[in-house]
């Protein structure tokens, strides 16, 4: 049987999404192992992420410095935006390292049976930041019903400004088998078809 | 093609059934509560989806079994070639988890359906023609699944925009128009798509009665009767229209979630509601069988028919027998005697059912 703090320890990692009480039993028992060296090098990142951890005031992204690594970069085209519902969906285009310009975090998507509400989204910084100047606005909304309904009404409310609304592509996965996929995503791909060379 | 050496394991009434043997024909005897359809129920598992009873899995387990069901069987393909095992699972561990094997390899439930096609009429679905639109609605859905495999996406990401739409609606707080262009553009898309896959059933399913038509047994005629446009950029602005109307409403009244489904006596020019008990049970067994012929597609066809000889008359019957033999699917019927079924006992396997126990006769 294992201590009171050990319990307690197990039971905070077991929250975490992805881990469970088994995983995290399988982590503290790692940690408790290595305590000479794992156990400090969590504890510092843990504290250095505690202690300088921001939102940053322009996109929302999560970092330790605000304005954001990805909005300070002078590298970066200030003048293209991506948006998205989440910090989670940021990270996974950005580690893609394919899109040269800067984000938007949202912080949700439309949902009337959620209770989320324009006024619950940071659409007037999106505003902001276009009406400053933007050549492109990417709507990289998730391809579920309420992500294309809120990826639409961004559409519209940025229908009066001079840019260039665009949105991800929805079909064929890369490497994906026709065989495999399902009708809709299919039709998706059929009517997004486009000429070759 | 046909199924054969079904296992039936603590499921319902049945502790452990064999089923051995399989004709075309398969007739279930026995009292009422014998656990006739129980068997029914159980073959209606070797298709995806929830079952013939729509049944809740924990609820499908035998009482004071270990938790569990086992429903497994062999497909026997006509031209003699590898037979396939199919067989769905639920682990006493897992009891809200089905878990659906093909040939001893682990399968989503989809994969079932590249094998066998599974259709059933029940005494349940009887008042068809006279229970609410939204019933009749919900068949033709369940049909349009076999000939549009897309129609249960469409039909989810239709009923969340609606839901969302209905709330913005009903809500004390006026409703964010550019918001509702949003949803009404999604509901537009998903809407035509659902009013398109139905009307093209719909269609196939009329000339497929037609060619199936014969003198004794009435044909219905099918047709859509919508409410507001079906065309996705008209739809969009009849929702836009009708904001004002619908915002006192409270909900949606347009779209395809509101069609129905009208189905007349062709000869008769009579409302399918107004037509007999007999009458109207002859259509539905008419419309299952155009239904098979759509859905089969080159898979073995299953036909599953619970108490289906009750409301005909012997005339009406026979027909129903010849129809089933011309048909090349195999069908398994249930019944409280065997009277009924004589024309057809020299081609049938019969079991007895008692106490969900089987007995060959």
């Amino acid at each position: 049987m294992a201590s009171q703090e050990i319990e307690t320890l197990a039971s905070a990692l077991a929250r975490l999404p992805g881990l469970g009480p088994r995983s995290a039993r399988r982590a503290v028992l790692h940690l408790v192992k290595k305590r000479e060296t794992a156990l400090p090098a969590l504890l510092d990142a843990l504290l250095s992420v505690q202690d300088t951890l921001e939102e940053c005031r322009i996109c929302g992204n999560v970092d330790t410095q605000d304005p954001c690594g990805i909005c300070s970069d002078p590298r970066r085209d200030a003048k293209s935006i991506c948006v998205v519902e989440d910090v989670a969906d940021l990270w996974a285009l950005d580690r893609a390292k394919l899109f040269s310009g800067t984000f938007h975090v949202l912080g949700g998507r439309l949902s009337a049976l959620d209770g989320v509400r324009p006024e619950d989204l940071a659409i007037p910084g999106l505003l902001a930041r276009v009406e400053a100047g933007v050549d492109e606005v990417v709507l990289a909304m998730n391809a579920t019903l309420e992500g294309q309904t809120t990826a639409h009404y961004l559409a519209e409310r940025l229908e009066d400004f001079p840019v260039r609304i665009t949105q991800l592509a929805h079909g064929l996965p890369v490497g994906g088998e026709l065989d495999y996929l399902d009708e809709g995503t299919l039709a998706q791909a059929l009517r997004a078809r486009r000429p070759l060379g | 093609m046909a199924l054969d050496r079904i296992s039936i394991l603590d499921f319902r009434n049945h502790r452990q059934t064999a089923l051995e043997d399989t004709a075309r024909f398969n007739l279930l005897v026995g009292a009422n509560g014998a656990g006739k359809t129980n068997v029914l129920e159980a073959l209606s598992l070797l298709a995806p989806g929830r079952g013939l009873r729509r049944a809740k899995l924990p609820e499908m387990a035998r009482i004071d079994g270990p938790g569990g069901f086992t429903v497994a069987a062999r497909l026997q393909p006509a031209d003699g070639a590898e037979p396939v095992q199919l067989g769905t699972v639920v682990d006493a561990a897992q009891p809200n988890r089905r878990r659906v094997r093909v040939n001893g390899a682990e399968r989503s439930a989809l994969g079932l359906s590249e094998w066998l096609s599974v259709r059933w009429l029940t005494p349940a679905m009887d008042g068809l023609f006279t229970d609410s639109a939204g019933a009749r609605r919900r068949y033709l859905d369940r049909l349009a699944l076999a000939t549009a495999p897309g129609h249960a996406a469409l039909s989810n990401r239709y009923e969340t925009a609606l839901r969302n739409r209905n709330r913005l609606l009903s809500d004390d707080a006026p409703p964010d128009p550019q918001w509702l262009d949003a949803l009404e553009a999604q509901l537009a898309e998903h809407g035509a798509a659902i009013a398109a896959n139905r009307r093209a059933l719909v269609e196939e399913l009329n000339r497929e009665l037609e060619a199936q038509a014969d003198a004794l047994f009435p044909r219905p005629l099918l047709a859509i009767e919508p409410t507001g446009p079906e065309e996705r950029a008209a739809l969009a602005e009849a929702l836009r229209g009708n904001r004002r109307t619908e915002r006192r409403a409270g909900r949606t009244l347009i779209g395809p979630h509101r069609a129905e489904l009208a189905v007349t006596l062709a000869d008769k020019g009579v409302p399918a509601a107004r037509a007999s008990t007999g009458e109207q049970k002859a259509m539905l067994i008419a419309i299952t069988l155009a239904h098979g012929a759509l859905a089969t597609r080159g898979r073995a066809g299953l036909l599953l028919l619970d108490e289906v000889a009750a409301h005909l008359d012997p005339q009406r019957r026979e027909a129903l027998f010849a129809r089933l033999a011309a048909n090349g699917e195999q069908v398994w019927m249930t019944g409280t005697e065997r009277t009924p079924f004589d024309p057809i006992l020299p081609d049938a396997a019969v079991w007895d059912v008692s106490g969900g126990s089987l007995r060959r006769i």
